[in-house]
């Protein structure tokens, strides 16, 4: 699932559209939430102890995020007048590293919220936490991913919307920016969807909205010396109890495995006329064909 | 009064949500252990005898905000937390789809509430509920509860199976007043098909295709093996957004269920999303070039490998077959 989207590089020849110089001075915001993630080649596990995620290994930004990120370039590249793309995150010290990915993706500068009080902390938390970091910078677009890579929460994007305020949608995979409004694409459960929603707004974006381009070396190299600003829960008004694991409002009682599933047969394709003798002979025996 | 509120689903013909009637269902069961009631939420202008129908289902009240629309989530949040919060209600319960997911989401922040999603089963523990949660790509499941009321559970596709009996609800209108924010999203066009309308349900073998068929031309390929077994394709979400293949073919959370005698993917990672449309098939073939596709971690036969090589000459051998 993630190693799909092979990210397309993008002609250096890629001009700035040009378009009429905006009446007012740039104005548009967009802060993009990414988060740092466990690699997906290291297989995730969950600490018994904490019943969190396990932390340690390889970490990554999360993929769903770089196509937040493309998203907010192309509004930028677009012709849209955006003053700045801030990408924000919440999680422990390490988390940098996936502030600094997304701004050798294009972010112009990053916004770190960390304490000891954030961990545990739920989607409920999560979200609260955030919405309450991004408050200060008082964006006009909020884009972030479909989903995190270890969560699997589909959720974060409403959650901060309305603590904040904000029409919102998910699942995004058209977003057109213009004028004060977005006209967004996206499917639900009977079809196609178009919405259009005014700003300020908070979209997640689907992951068949973009190609998200890879960095180039310079933008790697300069990555760690464009401005990172650092919180604390107290700095943005965040109340303790509503954080954390103790703030947090569900809890995890216990972990089980999944119902046993007898094992499939599996084999490799080695010799092609082999492989198809063998498929052929497994659908016989069932009589598929 | 503790209980339990279910938000209710329609098309825009009236047509109730089958996940929404499980989750009624779900809902009706869980409220009987817990000693209480369930009840639904419609909202739109959804007739009286349709509206109470949905007691067949086992709630006792339905919940009617005639003036909310139906499709976007936020108008909706509007309606579930103030029908939650007159009414004390201690429990929100979602079937499957995507809007559930955004509608209890949004319930979450305004109800200063805890929140589940993805749930397969949900059961009563010490007069409280406690959600399962597969974590992890289903590898693990955790049961999570919820240290405060209310509680929002949202399910997974197809984890609550309607049961009808007979029974007929009583409907409350309710006024809502919409927040600002939820009145600055418009609806410009719901529920579009894109592509052409196929039939993938009465097929007793299905060919999915997945991303690893590289491009649009390449659906060839599965409709031709398709075609040797007399079978019809069927396709992932991220081909349907990509607009290789038409969205009456995808399987999935936001597509259609199937339960074929064969469901043979080909270049399918099997993602939860997908998988809870197709899991059910008799019998699940997969052709994937990477070994750790999750796909592998469900099917009967999996073959690991390049779909372009393996596919024409599957063809070309079924065909011998069957000719000879
Ligand atoms: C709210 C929500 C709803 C969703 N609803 C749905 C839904 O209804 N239906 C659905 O399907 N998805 C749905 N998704 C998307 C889902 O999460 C996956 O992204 C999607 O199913 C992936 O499709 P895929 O398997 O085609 O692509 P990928 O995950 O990209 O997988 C492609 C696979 O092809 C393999 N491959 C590549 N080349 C070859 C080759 N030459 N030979 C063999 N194998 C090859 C790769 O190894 C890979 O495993 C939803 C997601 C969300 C968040
Ligand atoms: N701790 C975090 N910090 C910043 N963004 C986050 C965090 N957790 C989740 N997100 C964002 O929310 C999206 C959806 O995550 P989730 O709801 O956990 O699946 C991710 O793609 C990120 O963009």
């Amino acid at each position: 699932m993630l190693t799909a989207n092979i990210p397309r590089r993008r002609s250096p020849e890629v001009e700035e559209r040009a378009h009429p110089v905006p009446k007012e001075a740039p104005n548009l915001k967009i802060c993009c939430l990414v988060k740092e993630v466990p690699d997906a080649a290291v297989e995730k596990r969950i600490d018994p102890e904490t019943k969190r995620l396990d932390r340690s290994g390889e970490k990554n930004l999360n993929p769903f995020d770089t196509h937040a990120i493309e998203a907010a370039m192309q509004v930028k590249e677009g012709g849209a007048p955006v003053e700045e793309i801030v990408a924000v995150t919440m999680g422990p010290d390490s988390a940098v590293r996936a502030l600094h990915k997304a701004v050798a993706l294009g972010a112009d500068r990053s916004v770190h919220l960390t304490d000891a009080a954030l961990e545990g902390s739920d989607v409920a938390a999560t979200g609260y936490a955030l919405a309450k970091l991004l408050e200060k910078e008082s964006p006009d677009l909020v884009l972030l991913g479909q989903q995190s890579d270890d969560g699997e929460c589909y959720t974060i994007g409403a959650v901060v919307a309305d603590h904040l305020k904000m029409p919102s949608l998910t699942q995004v995979i058209k977003m057109d920016v213009a004028d004060g409004k977005a006209t967004l694409e996206r499917q639900a459960e009977y079809g196609y969807d178009t919405v259009e929603v005014e700003l300020p707004a908070v979209i997640s974006v689907g992951d068949a909205i973009n190609e998200p381009r890879y960095p180039s070396l310079k933008a790697i190299m300069g990555a760690k010396k464009k401005p990172l600003d650092t919180h604390a829960a107290g700095d943005v008004g965040i109340e303790p109890d509503r954080v954390g694991e103790s703030g947090s409002r569900t809890a995890v009682l216990e972990l089980k495995p999944p119902p046993a599933k007898e094992a499939g047969e599996i084999i490799e394709d080695e010799d092609t006329n082999e492989t198809v003798e063998k498929i052929v002979a497994w659908l016989d025996e069932r009589k598929l064909i | 009064m503790p209980g339990i509120l279910v938000y209710t689903l329609h098309d825009d013909e009236g047509n109730f949500n089958k996940n929404s009637l499980g989750a009624l269902s779900e809902a009706a069961r869980l409220a009987g252990e817990l000693g209480t009631e369930a009840s639904a939420l419609v909202v739109g202008d959804v007739a009286d005898d349709a509206v109470a129908s949905l007691g067949k289902y086992g709630v006792t009240k339905v919940y009617r905000a005639k003036s909310v629309p139906e499709g976007l989530a936020q108008p909706i949040v509007d309606a579930m937390a103030k029908v939650m919060s007159e009414n004390e209600i201690s429990y929100a319960l979602f079937g499957g789809g995507l809007l559930g997911f955004e509608i209890g989401a949004g319930l979450t922040a305004r109800l200063d509430a805890g929140v589940t999603m993805e749930v397969t089963a949900v059961n009563v523990k010490d007069g409280k509920l406690v959600a399962e949660r597969p974590i992890l790509q289903d590898s693990q499941i955790a049961d999570v509860g919820y240290v405060s009321e209310p509680g929002i559970i949202i399910g997974r596709l197809n984890a609550f199976d309607e049961k009808e009996g007979d029974g007929s609800a009583e409907v409350v209108d309710v006024e809502v007043e919409l927040s600002e924010w939820s009145t600055r999203a418009k609806m410009v066009k719901r529920g579009e098909q894109r592509g052409a309308d196929v039939n993938i349900e009465d097929a007793e073998i299905l060919v999915g295709g997945g991303r690893g068929l590289g491009q649009a031309e390449n659906f060839k390929l599965a409709e031709e093996l398709a075609d040797s077994m007399g079978g019809a394709v069927a396709a992932t979400r991220a081909v349907v957004d990509a607009g290789w293949y038409p969205y009456a073919a995808q399987i999935g959370q936001t597509g259609k269920t199937v339960a074929p005698k064969l469901y043979l993917a080909a270049g399918i990672s099997g993602a939860i999303q997908h998988k809870v449309g197709m899991q059910n098939s008799e019998s699940i073939l997969a052709i994937n070039k990477d070994q750790n596709a999750p796909i592998f971690e469900f099917c009967d036969l999996g073959v690991v490998g390049d779909l372009h090589k393996i596919v024409p000459k599957l063809t070309e051998a079924i065909k011998a077959k069957k000719g000879g």
